[in-house]
């Protein structure tokens, strides 16, 4: 995934949000292949809702740069037949939830294409996507719907946790030769109007750089047990970690970076050292994430000191009141809860 | 509501209840920002998450509920307030709604994007082109049992670029149901021009590709929708099918609050503002021979109506944290 092509520049690293680090990447690759283009709503004039593709529009023009209709089915069933004929379209499903009116383009078709021509005809496109609630936008606006994407064979599914992350696997998202749906949570995406974590505003070099799609990254070392989360989830583990740091239990971090692949190697590796697991999405919990990462430990057959567990968004739709919505998130007091019900003798079984 | 083309009552009606959602949203700016300032963030206050408000777009709302019973279906947009509000939506439990409380419509589960209210057969949805299948559905109801409630779907110019809006039309028209649905054109999907995204300039020259009667209803003009709606709607209490009608008429604020609308020519607002379809229409209704008290009398029961969900809903409980489990299934 090198770019030995890549226009070099010396500009330093500076402090981004994820948003403006996406935005950054989309151009830089832009910049470098005429092949690349980008298409939504609102994502032209407005520079995306979620500040994705801001200032691209007056760089590249509108014939690069282009707004839709509200037709999903439509741009994005067009995006796999611009990457079919070699193009490399990026393009913006501006909340995940919305994926119900143009599924059949994403599932059916995207992540099919190579399969289903035998690796003949190539499906190269970023389908990137806002997910997550915790700011009262109700049940049709506050999903995250990772698994459901990570269930689907033939889509890369990659969500950063942070801003140096995000401009990396954008980059690498673009050039993978195959669909990558490229999740961004919106309680990190630094938008003037949501809040935001501190924690996902980083360095972000200037510079060409890929991260890889398919690796998790140990955030945070430890010894007693392993938090495994993505996006938002991660820095609720480092929160939580911090906690656990002073009642002397050492917790490490991990994050998943990308859910399809799945990484299962480092979740092992680190599970097989600490003996404790605990994996923490906000997804819906059943056949979620954190199954998955549990299921791949016990596949393994690693020993454990007790029972793996996750925390998730129980299995309902999300509440529009606050005090119901953070009442069934996931936060960092629930992941310390539950660490330290891991740690007590009587679960050590 | 009587079926009478402007009969004095309607427009009495009219008048009243679009002060009426106009003040329900007067009242929503301030509330909405309370919390969220100096430092502008939708997740805080006592009305977090996305709102998008209807001033400007009352015309299209009481021009078509005017003709409606309680018995007739409407589902309605992202952009609901002023047609619930015309639908009769309970005021009371509405703003409760909003504002998340345990005596709103769903106890505080949808929020203002997701008004039910099944007294009055009405509801709304968050997703573009979304209630346009269920209108269809709701009128085949309404066939198959032999009764004459219609069905209207509300959606904005933008859902008519949606394979939704399509499929609902045809189904519609082949199943010769009473569903009529409502384009209100406020110009605008978010940022993006309408003809920016639509191949045609009218909306309504669609119903023609469904074989059903397009109307379009220029100058946001809540008499003009009167009159197309209601020879709509009589035409599906009948028995002869659907029918399309595209209003003109404008969106004062912002999509959401908070929105910086960059994408609007410069003087847009101040223009549409003095074309404000309630005060032209509070004149011609003065100039056509209602009185100034009368109206006035309407104004005030509307906006007192409007003070009193307010107090109330402010006043109300939150429901408890674990009702979130609550009414998953039924």
């Amino acid at each position: 995934m090198s770019s030995p092509d890549a226009p070099t520049t010396t500009a330093p690293a500076r402090r981004l949000t994820i948003a403006r680090a996406i935005s950054e990447a989309i151009g830089q690759e832009m910049e470098r292949d005429a092949n690349v283009l980008v298409m939504g709503e609102d994502i032209a004039k407005l520079g995306g809702v979620f500040g994705t593709t801001t200032g691209l529009l007056d760089k590249f023009g509108p014939e690069r740069v282009r707004d839709t209709p509200i037709s999903e089915t439509a741009f994005i069933g067009a995006a796999t037949g611009l990457a079919a004929a070699g193009m490399r379209p990026i393009v913006e499903l501006m909340f995940v939830d919305f994926f119900g009116v143009c599924m059949d383009a994403i599932y059916n078709l995207a992540a099919k294409q190579c399969y289903f021509s035998g690796g003949q005809v190539t499906c190269p496109m970023v389908l990137m996507t806002s997910v997550g609630g915790g700011y009262g936008d109700a049940g049709q606006h506050s999903q995250t719907l990772y698994a459901t994407f990570g269930h689907l064979p033939g889509l890369r599914v990659v969500i950063p946790s942070n801003a140096h992350d995000a401009k990396g696997l954008m980059l690498a998202a673009i050039r993978d030769p195959n669909p990558v749906v490229f999740m961004y949570h919106k309680a990190l995406q630094g938008m003037g109007w949501l809040g935001t974590v501190q924690r996902s505003i980083t360095e972000v070099p200037g510079t060409d750089y890929v991260v890889p799609l398919d690796k998790a990254k140990i955030v945070r070392e430890g010894s007693d047990l392993t938090l495994v989360g993505l996006g938002l989830s991660v820095h609720q583990a480092l929160d939580a970690a911090e906690k656990l740091a002073g009642d002397d239990v050492s917790a490490e971090v991990i994050d998943l970076v990308s859910i399809a692949p799945l990484d299962r190697e480092t979740v092992r590796a680190s599970v097989c050292k600490t003996g404790r697991l605990l994996a923490v999405d906000d997804d819906y919990l059943s056949y979620g994430v954190g199954a998955e990462i549990i299921a791949s430990v016990c596949e393994a057959g690693i020993t454990l000191r007790s029972a793996p567990q996750r925390i998730a968004f129980p299995d309902i739709p999300v509440p529009f009141t606050p005090v119901m919505e953070h009442f069934v998130l996931p936060n960092a007091d629930k992941i310390v809860a539950a660490a330290q019900h891991m740690m007590e003798p009587s679960a050590n079984d | 509501m009587s079926g009478t083309p402007s009969n004095r009552s309607d427009r009495l009606w009219m008048y009243a209840t679009m002060v009426k959602s106009r003040h329900f949203e007067a009242l929503i700016k301030p509330a909405y920002f309370e919390g969220k300032t100096p430092v502008f963030n939708m997740a805080k206050g006592p009305l977090p998450g996305e709102m998008h408000l209807s001033d400007g777009q009352e015309p299209c709302a009481v021009g078509v509920c005017a003709h409606l019973r309680p018995g007739d279906t409407v589902t309605a947009t992202h952009r609901p307030h002023h047609v619930a509000i015309a639908k009769g939506v309970d005021l009371d439990a509405m703003a409760a709604e909003i504002f998340g409380k345990a005596s709103g419509l769903s106890g505080g589960r949808g929020g203002h994007m997701h008004l039910f209210d099944a007294r009055v057969n009405f509801a709304c949805s968050g997703i573009i082109a979304q209630g346009l299948g269920p209108a269809v559905g709701a009128a085949l109801a309404s066939k198959l049992r032999g009764e004459d409630h219609v069905a209207v779907a509300f959606l904005g110019e933008g859902a008519a670029n949606q394979g939704a809006f399509h499929e609902a039309l045809n189904l519609a028209s082949v199943w010769k149901v009473p569903a009529i649905f409502v384009i209100e054109d406020n110009s605008y999907g978010i940022s993006v021009a309408k003809r920016d995204c639509t191949a045609v300039e009218r909306n309504s020259d669609r119903a023609a590709a469904y074989a059903m009667p397009g109307h379009f209803v220029p100058g946001n003009d809540a008499d003009a929708v009167h009159r197309v709606a209601g020879e709509a709607i009589a035409r599906a209490r009948r028995g002869e099918g659907p029918s399309l009608i595209e209003i003109e008429t404008c969106r004062l604020e912002g999509h959401f609050m908070g929105d910086a609308e960059g994408y609007r020519p410069e003087g847009e607002v101040d223009r549409l503002k003095a074309e404000d379809p309630i005060p032209a229409y509070r004149a011609r209704l003065l100039s056509e021979g209602f009185e100034g008290a009368e109206l006035d009398k309407a104004e005030c029961e509307a906006r007192a109506a409007v003070d009193a969900a307010f107090a109330a809903a402010r006043a109300a409980a939150y429901p408890q944290p674990e009702e979130a489990f609550a009414h998953v299934f039924a």
